[in-house]
């Protein structure tokens, strides 16, 4: 059987003043995830290694790292295809590390809930009506499982903690562009603030690395023409 | 609860190929920036008489000049092309694929150049 090197960065708070490194030698076979290669070191090696999973098919988005300096998902990539490696496991890029592998996604939450990720409006009396054309407004980005990859790989969260980020904006934007939903002026000043869409610059790495095929640049640079046109526009609203 | 958020230091960009294209994209804006600035140069020169903007078209033809403006044609090129590359994430949506939105601007680029190459040389 073939072994590769993992590279974890470990973080204990209550010992730790800064994150260190640890190698751990994992025996793997071909159909090995790297999720699978860091749960072989939990049960054979090492117990106290820390991480976050849930589903193993990239549904739960809980298992997001830096691999070789890649945010992805453990469960959907190989260990084969890091071999001979060494494979480096990081935590999430620019955010908080709470041991190990685990990030403090509380940040993520607050900007979540405040782009109100819901249908807003008057429900119809019967059931909604929608066509395929309709949905395929916002289909792509209601695929979102809130991973994460997008804010590790976006270098303006990284330098600004108070931008909105990725993610957020594409959920805003998923609402927005639903035609069931009559939330967009409660949405419009999150999108305006300094920190909403204009503080992205379009490094587009974002959409490069979700693992569901949502386009968050698309979503954030959709909405710098709405915000501009909520800008003009105001003076012609009563 | 006790934390450690790592510092983004100065080399992010240099990390990861995807931002050093990034970063080259932000750069390209300068050598843009300092070819308009020579043209403008040249439009006061026009309006300070013949001579003045003769002296200018000479200037241009110096070595150090030549070399500024191949690397600033190099540089529009590819600028040119990462701006046509991320056109349909900024548009709203048409009922056309992403491809043929940057294939056409692409083809206006090398149209529109062609068309003042064609009357300049011509």
């Amino acid at each position: 059987m073939r072994s590769i090197v993992l590279e974890c960065l470990r973080y204990d708070p209550e010992t730790d003043a800064a994150p260190r490194w640890q190698n751990y030698d994992v025996p793997f076979t071909d159909d090995m995830s790297v999720l699978q290669g860091l749960q072989y070191i939990k049960d054979h090696l090492d117990g106290s290694l820390t991480f976050r999973w849930s589903c193993r098919m990239a549904i739960c988005g809980s298992c997001g790292a830096m691999l070789n300096g890649e945010p992805r998902l453990g469960c959907e990539n190989f260990l084969r295809d890091y071999y001979p490696g060494p494979l480096r496991v990081e935590p999430l890029n620019h955010f908080p590390i709470v041991r190990d592998l685990a990030i403090d996604q509380s940040d993520f939450l607050a900007k979540l809930e405040s782009v109100k990720p819901y249908i807003i409006g008057e429900p119809p009396k019967g059931p909604y009506r929608q066509t395929p054309r309709q949905m395929e407004e916002y289909y792509q980005y209601s695929q979102c499982i809130n991973c994460l990859l997008c804010y590790a790989a976006c270098p303006q969260y990284g330098l600004n903690e108070k931008f909105t980020g990725p993610a957020a904006l594409a959920l805003l934007h998923r609402y927005n562009a639903d035609s069931r939903d009559q939330g967009k002026r409660e949405r419009m000043p999150v999108i305006n603030q300094e920190d909403g869409v204009w503080g992205c610059t379009l490094v587009g790495y974002c959409s490069e690395v979700c693992p569901k095929g949502v386009d968050p640049a698309r979503a954030v640079n959709q909405n710098k023409i709405e915000s501009a046109k909520d800008y003009f526009f105001r003076f012609f609203r009563r | 609860m006790k934390t450690y958020t790592r510092p983004v230091t100065g080399t992010w960009w240099t990390r990861n190929g995807f931002y050093r294209w990034y970063m080259f994209r932000e750069l390209s804006c300068v050598f843009i920036t300092l070819y308009a600035f020579i043209l403008l140069a040249g439009l006061y020169r026009l309006g300070q008489g013949p001579e003045a903007f003769l002296a200018w078209q000479a200037a241009l033809a110096s070595p150090a000049s030549l070399a500024f403006h191949v690397v600033a044609l190099v540089l529009v090129i590819y600028h040119s092309w990462t701006w046509f590359k991320i056109m349909p994430k900024t548009m709203p949506r048409l009922p056309v694929p992403d491809g043929a939105i940057v294939a056409g601007g692409v083809i206006a680029v090398i149209a529109v150049s062609a068309a003042f190459l064609w009357t300049a040389l011509g």
